[in-house]
């Protein structure tokens, strides 16, 4: 075989191996969604999102407390911060010099990239020992944690992203600059600021490491902040290990519904602030 | 401050001004509380791990990353098969997920039409928002007994002469550990790969396939090297998450604090050793010693990731320098 | 121009309405509603979690939420207070006795820690010696099919399958029960890994919890490994899971049952107290109390007579449930005692 064939063959064999690689990629996802949709379809009932657990050993039951439980300390996390990040993002943008504004973006990615056991760590150490209780706070302080540094850069990200034009012409028509920012920089900006804060809350809905030593679990619902308080992804973890087959069968009902829960936010999001980087040039 | 020349119709301009101005420097201290308490917050995080670390980095010192015996009970600590455990799997998920990934980016980036590429990476972008809880739960019923009935059966029988694939294969472990974080790289890597890949300007394949490159040979010797840094600054930013990872990896590695040089054998990672010893850790030392290890995963994280970020910036800027 | 502003307000006011009204719902619940949370040993926790739901179907208002993370864990809560009691399997040291204010010990019932296995093709149950016990925890008897596992089980075909040890990953203190009887039997093992809540095990897969190493059997055929009874001989967890039958002081083999542990506990007079390798003919050999640590002061007097209350409960009624789950109500003399003490509480 000569020279240019053998290249032309190994084009095409590169090439074809390239799509391979895609379609095994891509097809994981489709996995993924379709053991848990299987699995989680034919477990799912009424009783699951309405009951509280039942004793180990009885068959039924459900993990009421436990979509609740996460959706308050989602709740708690989200409040606390979502504001942070969001004025965080709005003072990086705006008003930062160039040391501040450097520290605090990166301590911001630092804070990003740290692994979630460690956060949970923290907010034992801050929340926990001092009140001497798990509780429900504590699990949404660590995932506050989480919530803050994606807020900042995105809301950053967005704020800078509105054109220069539209700011000047506002402080031209003699507004301060502070009420720039809220009448005309944030709400051009919003649709991406909002997006960010979606995926920051819906990311954390999942975390299961922060919340094992900080708000530990609870069999009923959830009675306080202050309160040891149950969450789905820790219910996962426990159901999934356990012998009982009903806990299994209940583990894929709950990976089912955090899973269509995440991904339905995180497809809205996208849906609204369309694709992210497209491959259409011009 | 001047008071500005005021007519008849604003009588109160000099007030006004002054409280705008005021209402500037409020909103400015405003939101600098809030950024200050980002920085405050993290400085606290590490001067935490860093002082309740201290009895074991004063009784240990170095001996602790080389020490191989972990015994609370003898208040013996000794790090080093969790760093094994740790860097194996990963190291694991990068060789399977490095190939596959660049792979994919490939495709996506140069050879697929646009609306195949937005879909496929729009898809591939959603695997990185599934739960971790969730990837274990998959493993455990799923990958597990695959791995130990038909892969890790089929490994030892071919490459069985090797120490890396000798022992008892019971289905979790190393290897299925490296698969699990293998997947949850893919995101990271094609992702951010494809955009480094789309950055590099035209001229440059063109220049390549004028000169009579195939299409694989101008991609390879081409495209590919231009986008380097920002392939590699994937790379890094999967390594950073595949080492932090936890829930997953505990359903799966099999929580054995040994060193072990077969991949089909049970292990133990950072993450996995405080998310099941942190709850009940009631001695000092004890505690002393696994915040020291979530010190060190911290710092593990860090460096990683500002390689990381690092490496991504700087192909973002070079790729726009020198577009036509 | 603020319609962005309105969603936001909008959903978080709910999530606080939410949040107050969760609290609120509690509170109209009963008369005078008690919470309390408790962590511990994960052995009893079957039980226990059975005895706090129907404790509640009776006494609408008491809640007790218990958590088994092991032993270990419900020691340190309860000595920091971040739990209202705890349960442990193992007594406390002296300084973890000190360190936790001198809680007191209310054993609730008797149960067994069985060696349980995951072996589909082997229809009957298996015989071990103390010796066999221990050489396989500490993997020097490495296959089913090892001529000192072969010897004791004659006319059993055993498979050549590499044996997969389970254990714990927590402080547990079913390790603790376990490790103790193996110490007691095996002079290799008591030179070796010992006794405790935690051992450094040769090696082998860890999980968390009783439930934990029952499901990693459960899943992973070849695997043996120890886990209290209940999770062997109750249907819903049990799959493929057989216990083996262990060799007693006196020479025969015993199986766990509800029977054997109650005659392991018969001569028990005072607590806490061990109870493995029981002279007693016919006693499982790893049979053990299991105990509830109550503080010895408690200062809410509303969780405290909601506490004595429960415990009233669970000394006649709970007792009666016990069986059924697989557990062994207390002998007399230690009902007795239990009930004494009590009296101090109140």
């Amino acid at each position: 075989m000569n020279r240019l064939t053998y290249r032309k063959a190994v084009n095409y064999v590169m090439l074809t191996a390239t799509g391979v690689c895609t379609v095994l990629t891509v097809s994981v996802l489709f996995v993924i969604l379709g053991y848990l949709v299987y699995n989680g379809g034919k477990s799912i009932d009424w009783d699951f999102l309405t009951k509280l657990p039942l004793p180990p050993g009885q068959d039924g039951g459900g993990m009421a407390n436990a979509i609740v439980g996460s959706a308050l300390m989602v709740g708690v996390g989200a409040l606390l911060g979502l504001p942070v990040g969001f004025m965080g993002g709005v003072y990086l943008a705006e008003f930062s010099g160039k040391t501040l504004g450097f520290a605090v973006r990166y301590m911001a990615d630092l804070l990003n990239g740290v692994p979630s056991i460690v956060i949970g760590i923290f907010a034992w150490g801050a929340i926990v020992v001092p009140m001497h209780s798990f509780s429900a706070l504590a699990g949404g302080f660590a995932l506050s944690l989480m919530i803050v540094p994606i807020t900042v850069r995105s809301t950053e990200q967005f704020l800078l992203s509105v054109p220069r034009a539209l700011r000047e012409g506002a402080l031209a028509l003699g507004a301060p600059k502070w009420k720039v920012i809220s009448t005309v920089v944030v709400p051009a900006a919003s649709k991406g600021i909002l997006t960010g804060m979606i995926l920051g809350v819906a990311r954390v809905a999942g975390e299961t490491a922060p919340l094992l030593f900080t708000a530990l679990n609870n069999d009923f619902w959830p009675s306080g902040l202050n309160q040891p308080t149950a969450a789905l992804p820790v219910m996962i973890y426990k159901h999934a290990i356990s012998p009982f087959d009903d806990w299994h069968r209940q583990a894929w009902a709950a990976g089912l519904v955090l899973l269509t829960m995440v991904l339905a936010t995180n497809i809205a999001a996208r849906w609204i602030m369309g694709r992210g980087v497209s491959a259409q040039k011009g | 401050m001047a008071a500005p020349a005021i007519t008849a119709n604003q009588p109160r301009r000099q007030s006004i001004l002054s409280r705008l101005h005021g209402g500037d420097t409020v909103a400015h201290l405003f939101t600098l509380v809030f950024a200050s308490s980002v920085l405050l917050v993290t400085v606290l995080l590490v001067w935490m791990l860093w002082s309740s670390s201290g009895m074991t980095r004063a009784k240990f010192g170095f001996q602790f990353f080389t020490g191989t015996n972990w015994d609370p009970v003898a208040g013996d600590f000794g790090a080093l098969p969790f760093i094994w455990g740790t860097v194996l799997t990963s190291v694991l998920a990068l060789i399977i997920s490095v190939p596959l990934g660049v792979g994919a980016a490939i495709f996506l980036a140069e050879l697929a039409p646009a609306r195949l590429s937005d879909s496929c990476t729009f898809l591939v972008e959603l695997l990185a928002a599934v739960p971790s809880v969730i990837y274990g739960l998959l493993a455990i019923f799923t990958l597990v007994p695959l791995m130990r009935l038909y892969v890790e059966p089929f490994l030892k029988r071919t490459l069985g002469f090797l120490p890396l694939f000798q022992g008892p294969a019971y289905g979790g472990g190393y290897l299925t550990a490296g698969v699990i974080l293998a997947i949850m790289t893919f995101p990271f890597i094609i992702s951010i790969s494809r955009e480094a890949l789309m950055e590099v300007p035209r001229d440059q394949r063109e220049a390549a396939l004028a000169l009579g490159a195939t299409k694989w040979e101008s991609t390879i010797q081409v495209v590919v090297p231009f986008a380097r840094l920002g392939i590699l600054g994937s790379i890094f930013l999967g390594l950073a998450r595949a080492l932090g990872e936890t829930m997953a990896v505990t359903m799966v590695i099999g929580n054995d604090p040994n060193i072990h040089l077969s991949l089909l054998a049970p292990g133990y990672t950072m993450a996995s050793l405080i998310a099941n010893e942190f709850a009940e850790a009631n001695d000092a030392l004890h505690l002393s010693a696994l915040i020291e290890i979530a010190l060190v995963l911290f710092l593990i994280t860090i460096v990683i990731n500002a390689l990381a970020r690092l490496l991504v910036i700087a192909t973002r800027g070079k790729g726009t320098a020198h577009s036509a | 121009m603020k319609n962005w502003k309105m969603p936001i307000v909008f959903g978080v006011a709910i999530l606080g309405l939410a949040a107050v009204a969760a609290g609120q719902t509690k509170k109209a619940a009963a008369a005078k509603p008690v919470s309390m949370n408790a962590s511990g040993a994960s052995f009893p926790e079957f039980i226990y979690k059975r005895w706090f739901s129907d404790y509640k179907n009776s006494h609408p208002g008491i809640e007790i939420n218990y958590q088994g993370g092991g032993s270990g864990q419900g020691i340190k809560d309860l000595t920091a207070g971040s739990v209202d009691f705890a349960a442990s399997d193992r007594p406390l040291t002296d300084a973890e006795f000190a360190a936790a204010r001198q809680p007191l010990y209310f054993p609730t019932v008797l149960g067994a820690v069985v060696v349980a296995y995951n072996l589909p093709s082997v229809k009957q149950p298996l015989k071990m010696t103390p010796e066999v016990v221990a050489g396989i925890f500490l993997l020097k008897i490495a296959k089913w099919n090892d001529p000192r596992i072969a010897e004791i089980n004659k006319g059993v075909t055993l498979p050549g399958d590499d044996i997969t040890v389970v254990h714990r990953t927590d402080g547990s203190g079913t390790t603790f029960v376990f490790t103790e009887y193996l110490a007691k039997v095996s002079p290799e093992w008591k030179a070796g890994p010992g006794t405790g809540q935690t051992v450094k095990w040769p090696g082998g897969l860890g999980q968390a919890q009783n439930p934990g190493v029952a499901g990693a059997i459960k899943q992973t055929p070849g695997a043996v490994g120890y886990v209290e009874m209940t999770y062997v001989l109750d249907p819903k967890s049990r799959g493929n899971m057989e216990m083996a039958s262990i060799k007693n002081s006196s020479g025969e083999f015993v199986t766990a049952s509800v029977a054997s542990a109650t005659l392991a506990g018969s001569a028990a007079a005072d607590f806490p107290t061990s109870i493995t390798n029981s002279p007693i003919k016919g006693a499982y050999p790893i049979s053990t109390f299991t105990y509830l640590l109550i503080p010895s002061k408690i200062a809410d007097p509303d969780k405290k007579a909601a506490l004595a209350g429960f415990l009233k409960w669970m000394l006649v009624e709970g007792q009666k449930t016990a069986p059924e789950l697989f557990y062994a109500p207390l002998p007399k003399p230690v009902l007795a005692k239990d009930q004494k003490q009590l009296a101090q509480l109140q």
